[in-house]
C-alpha cells in the first residue's frame, strides 16, 4: 500500500491551477474538521503506487480520479449518512437500500461511486493485460464464443454507453424471484457470464450479478491521458492494465456464493414442502375432498 | 492556437450540404478565437471541444442517418428502430454544440453583460433577479449527476422562462415539445476537466464572463409570441 502515502492529505498536485489556492484551504480545514467525525467509510489507497500504471494511466489521472473524485465520494457520504437509517450499514447494503428500485435516494450516487471506485482500481495492476486462463477462460469461451468475441462486446459497451458510466463483465447467477419461475433442473451451466454496461454511479450490484471486471468510462477516467479517444483507452486498459488474476478470484467467489444460495434455496424448498406433507390440516382437507368426492358418486 | 487563424468564414447555424440526396451536416464554424475565451475557458479546451469532440458527434450523426436512409429504403424496421439511440445522442450532440458556441463571446465583445431588453425584465419576473438565476443554474448544474446540460429555455405554450437539464447529449425539447432553449451550459467533463478537474462549481461560476446575453435576448424576441 505504497499509495497511501501519495502526497494529497492537505497538497494539491503539482501542476497548479488557479483554482487549487482558492480551495487548498477549505479542503485542508475540512480534513481538520473530520478528525472529530468517526468516518465510516474509507477512502482506500489503489493497491500499488500512483505512478504504477504509466504510461497507460497518469500518475496526475491517478491524483485527480483517487485523491480527489474519489476522495469527495467518500467525503459525502459520511456527511449524508449521519444520523440516518444508512448509518453503520455495510456499504453494499446502502447502495441497494438508496437505490430503491430505481428510485435513487441522494446517497446513492457516492455510496456507488465509492464502490465502484474501489472495484475499478483492484481491477487494474501495473504490467496486467494479456488474456485470461483457466475456468474464467473457459466460460468466457462457452458463453461468448471466444476470447475476442468477449473482448468486441465489452469495447462496444463501453463505447456505447452514452454519456458518463461503467462497462461490466458480470458473473449471473440469480433466478427471477417469481414463484411459477423455478427451473425444474437447475444446473451450474444456468449460470452465465454477461457483458453490460451502466449509466453514471449504477452498478449491477443493484440487479443482484456478481460483477468481475470494470473500466471506468467517465470522462474524468481517461481525460488528461487519452482525451475524447475513449475506445483508446478502453482497448489499452485491456491490453495492459486489466488484472486476470483479480477477475479469476473474483469469478471462484462469485460461483461459491451462487452454490451457497442454490444450496439455501435447495434447503428452504424441501422446508416448505416438508411442511406441507407434514401438516395434520392438509390431510384434514384431503380427507374432506375424499368424502366430497364420495357424495356424488 | 495556430489552427484557429483559419477561420475565415464566420458562419453560424446548422451547417449541412446534401449528398445523393441525402441531407448531411458539417460542422459549423466558431463565431471567436479558440483563445479568445481565456481565461473562462482555455484555448485548449475549445479546440478541444469544437474539432473533436462536436466534430465526433456530426460524424456519427451523419453515419446514423446514412444508415437509417438504407434501413428505410429497405424496409428494414428492426434496424430502423435500433438506430434511435444513435441519432438522439449524435443529432443531440451536434444541436446542443451548435447552440452553445453562439451563447459564448469574448468579455471585450460583451460577455457577461446582463441582458436589458425584455429577456432581462422576464428574468426578473420569473426567477427574481439575475443574480437568482445564475445562482439557480449554478446549482442545478452542479447537481447533474454525470454528463449532462443546464438550460435556460422559453415555454412558448406557458409564455414563461423555464431552468430544466438534460441527460447526456438529450437536447432541450425532450423534455417539452414547446420548449426552445435560450442558452444551454454543457457540464460534460470534456467542457472543462483540463482547466478545472473535479471542481464543477468553479467552471460554472467563471462561464457567466463569456456568456452572450444579446444572443439570447434576440432568440427570446423572436419566440416570443
Amino acid at each position: 500500500m505504497h499509495a497511501a502515502a501519495a502526497p494529497l492529505s492537505c497538497q494539491p498536485p503539482k501542476s497548479s491551477f488557479p483554482h487549487w489556492r482558492k480551495s487548498q484551504p477549505r479542503k485542508c480545514s475540512q480534513k481538520a474538521h473530520h478528525a472529530s467525525i468517526t468516518a465510516r467509510f474509507e477512502l482506500k489507497p489503489p493497491p500499488y503506487p500512483l505512478n504504477a500504471l504509466e504510461p497507460h494511466m497518469s500518475r496526475q489521472t491517478l491524483e485527480y480520479h483517487w485523491g480527489r473524485h474519489h476522495r469527495s465520494y467518500v467525503e459525502n457520504l459520511n456527511r449524508q449518512v449521519t444520523g440516518t437509517e444508512l448509518d453503520g450499514m455495510p456499504l453494499e447494503d446502502v447502495i441497494v437500500a438508496s437505490y430503491n428500485k430505481g428510485d435513487l435516494l441522494p446517497a446513492f450516487n457516492n455510496a456507488a461511486q465509492i464502490w465502484n471506485h474501489d472495484f475499478f482500481w483492484q481491477s487494474m495492476k501495473p504490467d496486467g493485460g494479456g488474456q485470461p486462463s483457466g475456468d474464467l477462460l473457459k466460460l468466457i469461451e462457452r458463453d461468448f464464443g471466444s476470447y475476442g468475441s468477449f473482448l468486441t462486446n465489452f469495447k462496444s459497451a463501453a463505447a456505447t454507453q452514452f454519456g458518463s458510466g461503467w462497462a461490466w463483465l458480470v458473473y449471473k447467477a440469480n433466478k427471477l424471484d417469481v414463484g411459477n419461475a423455478v427451473n425444474p433442473y437447475p444446473s451450474e451451466d444456468d449460470n452465465k457470464l454477461v457483458v453490460v454496461k451502466s449509466p453514471n454511479a449504477v452498478n449491477p450490484l443493484v440487479w443482484d450479478y456478481s460483477p468481475l471486471l470494470t473500466v471506468d468510462v467517465w470522462e474524468h477516467a481517461y481525460f488528461i491521458d487519452y482525451q475524447n479517444q475513449r475506445a483508446n483507452y478502453v482497448s489499452i486498459f485491456m491490453e495492459k492494465l486489466v488484472s486476470w488474476e483479480v477477475v479469476s478470484s473474483r469469478l471462484e467467489m462469485a460461483k461459491a456464493r451462487a452454490e451457497e444460495r442454490a444450496r439455501e434455496d435447495e434447503r428452504k424448498r424441501r422446508e416448505e414442502e416438508e411442511e406441507e406433507f407434514g401438516d395434520p390440516e392438509m390431510a384434514e382437507m384431503y380427507l374432506d375432498n375424499e368424502t366430497d368426492e364420495s357424495e356424488f358418486e | 492556437m495556430a489552427l484557429r487563424s483559419l477561420l475565415s468564414k464566420r458562419t453560424l447555424g446548422l451547417g449541412f450540404g446534401q449528398v445523393r440526396g441525402l441531407v448531411t451536416f458539417s460542422l459549423p464554424d466558431l463565431p471567436y478565437d479558440y483563445s479568445a475565451l481565456e481565461p473562462a475557458i482555455s484555448g485548449e479546451i475549445m479546440q478541444l471541444h469544437h474539432q473533436k469532440h462536436h466534430q465526433t458527434y456530426v460524424t456519427n450523426y451523419n453515419k446514423a442517418l446514412e444508415q437509417l436512409d438504407d434501413a428505410m429504403a429497405k424496409g428494414d424496421a428492426p434496424t430502423v428502430v435500433k438506430l434511435q439511440s444513435a441519432i438522439k445522442f449524435n443529432g443531440g450532440g451536434h444541436i446542443n454544440h451548435s447552440i452553445f458556441w453562439k451563447n459564448l463571446i469574448p468579455i471585450h465583445e460583451g460577455g457577461g453583460e446582463p441582458p436589458k431588453s425584455s429577456l432581462g425584465w422576464a428574468i426578473d419576473m420569473h426567477f427574481g433577479s439575475f443574480e437568482a438565476l445564475l445562482q439557480k443554474m449554478n446549482a442545478e448544474g452542479a447537481a447533474l449527476q454525470g454528463s449532462g446540460w443546464v438550460w435556460l429555455g422559453l415555454d412558448k405554450e406557458l409564455k414563461r422562462l423555464v431552468v430544466e437539464t438534460t441527460a447526456n447529449q438529450d437536447p432541450l425539447v425532450t423534455k417539452g415539445a414547446s420548449l426552445v432553449p435560450l442558452l444551454g451550459i454543457d457540464v460534460w467533463e470534456h467542457a472543462y476537466y483540463l482547466q478545472y478537474k473535479n471542481v464543477r462549481p468553479d467552471y460554472l461560476n467563471n462561464i457567466w464572463k463569456v456568456i452572450n446575453w444579446k444572443y439570447a435576448s434576440e432568440l427570446y424576441e423572436k419566440e416570443s409570441p
